[in-house]
């Protein structure tokens, strides 16, 4: 690690974490906010909920969700801070080498005299800690708005705290899967479509593998399927094998980056 | 000592050509340049030499390591001047060089000063603001702060005015006194005339020669001109003469060759002006491209 090149990044991803930590922690207050009169209308909600399809709420991953308990009302919300999560972390990850490249910095970098895996592990970790710094917002604010507008209901703290764990790993998974991308295809010119894309095909693959009714294969790959919030509020528990499938994905594209990026050519202005 | 050595250096992109099989020895000291057209392969062997690209066959070695797995190493004691300069747009100027130096064992603050004094560099300006020459400053600047013993420079003085590139000039040959070895890459050969000692010429990937800047232009060529009334051309139809040119009573080629068989031939003429000297770097470079 280079304590200059960290900082440096740092300092390059300080408005993203603004950005993203302000939208969040406003999504979550104004989510919240309305739990109170939401709740109370919920037996009603609830009863409007089980006469749509199951496939349709599978489709938004409402299925077997309890909107009039805090943690029931909260996965809904949470499924947004995922979506955000993973755009954030997506665009970490197809930017984090790729920016310098198409903006042609990577030469200046690139020539000091560091070695290319410690660039690449100081860019990993400085852009870890701003994911972490946004994390650690969504769970002050989310601790915050859960107590003012819970409306005097209980709720499980240890299952929000696995809910809070699970955001961590669900954004090194982007971070991880965005870099090794980035180094696989040629050359990324602009970095949101591709966070976009790989953002909401996750979200889509979960959602359509739930429209369908049964397990298929494909959804075994999607963050959003291993860390379902409807399951780890309803099994007080992570779904272990699929946490352990993610943390899997993820070491392997991370081992694959330093890999390619250890080789890779720097292209030049042409 | 050898400080640049390249054993049949080869650099594929895919199918594309980079280089091919370039083998060069430059010394300690040395102002070694390296002329070519544009894609002849110059910015890729400098891009080599500082592991930005990799080779895909021969080696490279710098300070006697190789390129390859001594990279980090070698780069402390090298500057580097991209022919495109693109530094980080929203910094300013003194912060890049702030941090540039950061990446460097003691105190280059100092010199960083000295430097942007000298190239008359404003250090407060955002990079983004600067015009093309005066990134090109804040480039020269960055390669030298470190007080390098090897210099990249890979067509330097393209946007900077007359008066700064020899400025430029002088500085280089300031770092050269101190035994600053310099790789200076080039289209124009003015300006390698100007600095340098040895010249590598450089034509679709292969080197077609190496020598002194001195032979090249001594031992090789003539550029005799003369005129006079009624001339023949066909009298100086010798061998080693090549493209001749008439022009009204006056004639022009170059001759490679014993310079006293043309003496011989001009003797029996009634000339009005005679000239003989040395063809520019230039001249013998087209020769080369022919």
């Amino acid at each position: 690690m280079s304590a200059n090149i960290f900082l440096h990044e740092l300092r390059a991803h300080l408005r993203s974490v603004l950005t993203w930590s302000l939208s969040l922690l406003a999504l979550t207050f104004f989510f919240m906010g309305i739990f109170t009169s939401f709740a109370s209308q919920a037996e009603l909600m609830n009863t409007m909920l089980a006469k749509f399809p199951p496939q349709l709420l599978a489709a938004f991953g409402m299925n077997g969700m309890d909107l009039s308990t805090v943690l029931g009302y909260y996965s809904f919300l949470y499924l947004f801070i995922q979506i955000c999560h993973s755009i954030q972390a997506g665009n970490f990850g197809f930017g984090l080498v790729s920016i310098e490249e198409s903006e042609l910095t990577a030469d200046f970098l690139l020539s000091r005299p560091v070695s290319r895996a410690r660039i690449l592990t100081s860019k990993l970790l400085a852009a870890a800690l701003s994911l972490l710094l946004t994390d650690l917002v969504v769970v002050i604010g989310s601790l915050v708005a859960l107590n003012l507008f819970r409306d005097g209901r209980p709720f499980e703290l240890g299952t929000l705290f696995l809910l809070f764990l699970a955001l961590p790993i669900f954004q090194a998974f982007f971070l991880a899967l965005g870099l090794v991308i980035s180094l696989l295809v040629k050359r990324v010119r602009n970095v949101t479509p591709y966070a976009l894309g790989l953002g909401f095909g996750m979200y889509l693959l979960n959602a359509f593998s739930g429209l369908q009714g049964k397990v298929i294969f494909l959804e075994y790959l999607t963050p959003y399927k291993h860390f379902d919030a409807n399951f780890i509020v309803q099994n007080t528990a992570l779904d272990t094998p699929l946490v352990l499938l993610n943390g899997l994905v993820t070491v392997l594209a991370l081992a694959a980056s330093y890999w390619l990026y250890l080789r890779r050519d720097i292209p030049a202005v042409v | 000592m050898t400080i640049i050595e390249l054993s049949n250096l080869t650099k594929y992109y895919g199918k594309a050509r980079g280089i091919v099989d370039l083998s060069i020895n430059v010394a300690e000291g040395e102002i070694f340049g390296f002329i070519g057209p544009n894609g002849a392969g110059k910015s890729t062997t400098i891009r080599l030499l500082v592991s930005l690209i990799h080779p895909t066959s021969g080696t490279a070695r710098v300070f006697g390591k190789d390129v390859t797995t001594h990279g980090p190493e070698i780069r402390r004691s090298i500057g580097y001047l991209p022919s495109e300069v693109f530094y980080y747009e929203g910094m300013k100027v003194i912060d890049l060089l702030r941090y540039s130096a950061s990446f460097f064992p003691g105190d280059c603050i100092p010199r960083l000063h000295e430097l942007a004094e000298y190239m008359e560099l404003d250090l407060n300006r955002r990079i983004g603001d600067l015009s093309y020459g005066n990134k090109k400053k804040v480039g020269i600047v960055q390669g030298l702060l470190h007080s390098p013993k090897l210099l990249f420079l890979d067509e330097p003085t393209s946007g900077l005015d007359p008066l700064m590139q020899r400025k430029f000039f002088d500085l280089i040959r300031q770092e050269n006194a101190r035994g600053v070895t310099v790789f200076f890459s080039s289209h124009i050969l003015g300006e390698v005339q100007r600095l340098c000692s040895r010249v590598g010429i450089i034509r679709e990937g292969r080197l077609v020669e190496i020598s002194d800047i001195r032979s090249l232009q001594q031992n090789n060529y003539k550029k005799v001109r003369l005129t006079a009334a009624d001339i023949q051309p066909s009298a100086f139809d010798l061998p080693g003469v090549t493209t001749l040119q008439v022009e009204n009573d006056s004639l022009r080629f170059f001759f490679k060759g014993d310079i006293n068989t043309v003496l011989h031939k001009l003797s029996a003429l009634q000339v009005t002006d005679v000239t003989i000297e040395e063809p520019t770097l230039e001249e013998i470079f087209l020769h080369y491209y022919e």
